[in-house]
């Protein structure tokens, strides 16, 4: 299990790094989309190693909090108001 | 005999998320790093959430992991398709090799 975790915390850090020096605006915004949708295995995980069984409630609100910001970006980059 | 098989389930879900962050830094252009992380990701974190579930059992725990699977299915495909359409509305070239642009001519 802790190897697995290695390997999600890996990918998190290719994310940022993705993030960082994405040429465009749309690059860094697809990476944090992606980072968070891997934060919530992360958490699963987490939950499963530690028998803490409150983590999946931080992956359940990251999954919503992830979608409605990439949705209001998305609408911003379409150069639309957000009660379009 | 359930353990190897939740292992087994969450070690095909971590190589996926993997492989698709992989392609997130090597792929040339801002659609074709979408289309491999958005796909490869969801299913990987659909697969370890689907391990967890064969792991833990119908506790609080499994039965949470298991209702996380229809909202990535359903949020992930909408927020990576919103994000391809406002990046092309936006103006983000495509990549210098690619053959045609099936989405200006509509």
């Amino acid at each position: 299990m802790i190897v697995l975790l290695v390997i999600l915390v890996i990918s998190c850090f290719l994310c940022l790094y993705r993030a960082g020096k994405g040429p465009t605006v749309p690059d860094r915004m697809v990476a944090i989309d992606i980072l968070g949708i891997l934060v919530v295995g992360v958490c699963a995980i987490l939950g499963y190693m530690l028998n803490l069984h409150f983590f999946i409630d931080i992956a359940l609100a990251w999954i919503f909090i992830s979608f409605i910001g990439t949705i209001t970006f998305a609408k911003y980059l379409e150069g639309r108001n957000l009660n379009d | 005999m359930i353990d190897v098989i939740g292992i087994v389930i969450i070690c095909i879900g971590v190589a996926f998320d993997l492989f698709g962050c992989i392609g997130l830094v090597r792929l040339p252009d801002v659609y074709n790093r979408l289309q491999a992380a958005t796909k490869c990701v969801t299913l990987g974190t659909c697969g370890i959430m689907f391990g967890i579930f064969v792991l833990s059992g119908f506790n609080s725990l499994g039965v949470k992991s298991l209702i996380c699977i229809p909202f990535i299915f359903l949020t992930s495909p909408t927020a990576a398709h919103a994000l391809a359409r406002g990046a092309h509305i936006f103006g983000v070239k495509l990549w210098d090799k690619s053959r045609m642009d099936e989405y200006r001519r509509l």
